[in-house]
């Protein structure tokens, strides 16, 4: 009497199927073996993929985002009624700049900082979530505006989405940073000596560079180091990204003041001298 | 799971090459475009932020 099932005998091949072995109960473990390497090579890809959209991707994007925001904030400027043209007779009172307040995520200054690259211009948006620096840098909200008193604080990316601050860590004491708003030039300069490179030797004791842990959030207080809600002593600028530059482990922070009155750009449309580093 | 995939591919393989060519592509760019941006605000290697 022949078996009905025959679990001994290959069956015979189905044409179109290519000649591949049968599935014998003993290859299932071969079979898992195979499955579990190639998953794990499949997730080692993902993960490479990953850290290509990291440092590509995301600069792309952001590279996108920049040039809708630039777009964006210079329309505003050219119909923002608040920025009049140059009167004929020199201005007897200082210039005083228009107050600024927008929503979050709005753009509302753009950054120049002349060390990283000649030609550096970054749109700042309000906001410093997520969201808001994956276009670029962006500003802790209830910090000051620029060239107000208290601390314009300003957090950016290391590494990835443009990389606005990448090399943070080569600003110089003394180096200028470049503020530019619908109606004036800002010039902040980094805190410490110019003639030794030493950050520290303000008078007000703030460095020009220091590497914190993520929780101090006392360096963008008013008063740079000083209490959350304390007074503000000058009118400072704060850049905050991580360090080192693949971690968020610390944190990278610049110290600047303000250098000089707010310059109109009714009367110097350019900028000014210190833009050119 | 690539030998299955390959094997139900259709055609000669030159036509499965390309497939799977295409397939691949389509995975990297749903995962580039779809799945990393989704993903990413949950890694906490991306803070450049101070926070109490």
């Amino acid at each position: 009497m022949s078996s009905a099932v025959d679990l001994d005998e290959p069956p015979a091949a189905t044409p179109g199927d290519g000649g591949s072995p049968p599935r014998r109960r003993r290859d299932w473990g071969r079979t898992l073996v195979r499955g579990i390497g190639q998953t794990l090579i499949t997730l080692g890809l993902v993960a490479l993929l990953f850290v290509g959209y990291e440092l590509w991707v995301t600069d792309l994007i952001a590279a996108q985002d920049q040039e809708q925001l630039s777009e964006e904030i210079h329309e505003q400027w050219r119909d923002d009624p608040t920025v009049a043209p140059a009167p004929a007779a020199p201005v007897e009172q200082p210039f005083t700049p228009a107050a600024i307040s927008v929503g979050v995520g709005d753009p509302f200054a753009v950054l120049h900082i002349p060390r990283l690259a000649a030609d550096y211009s970054r749109v700042i948006v309000e906001g410093a979530a997520q969201d808001q620096l994956a276009q670029g840098p962006g500003h802790y909200i209830g910090t000051a505006m620029p060239g107000e008193q208290g601390n314009l604080a300003i957090a950016g990316h290391r590494v990835g989405r443009g990389s606005p601050f990448l090399d943070l860590d080569q600003m110089r004491p003394g180096d200028p940073i470049v503020v530019e708003t619908a109606d004036a030039w800002f010039v902040y300069r980094v805190l410490g000596d110019p003639a030794t490179g030493s950050f520290d030797g303000d008078p007000s004791g703030i460095p020009g560079q220091e590497i914190v842990r993520p929780e101090a959030v006392s360096v963008i207080s008013p008063t740079p180091g000083g209490p959350a809600e304390g007074p503000a002593s000058g009118a400072y600028l704060t850049l905050t990204t991580c360090h080192p530059k693949y971690s968020a482990q610390q944190r990278l922070i610049i110290h600047a003041r303000l250098d000089g009155a707010p310059i109109s750009k009714a009367t110097t449309p350019d900028g000014p001298p210190a833009l050119a580093g | 799971m690539y030998t299955w995939i390959w094997r139900h591919l259709p055609g000669p393989f030159p036509a499965k090459a390309l497939a799977a060519l295409v397939l691949v592509a389509a995975v990297s760019a749903l995962l580039l475009f779809v799945v990393f941006p989704q993903v990413e605000p949950l890694l906490p290697f991306t803070d450049v932020t101070v926070t109490p």
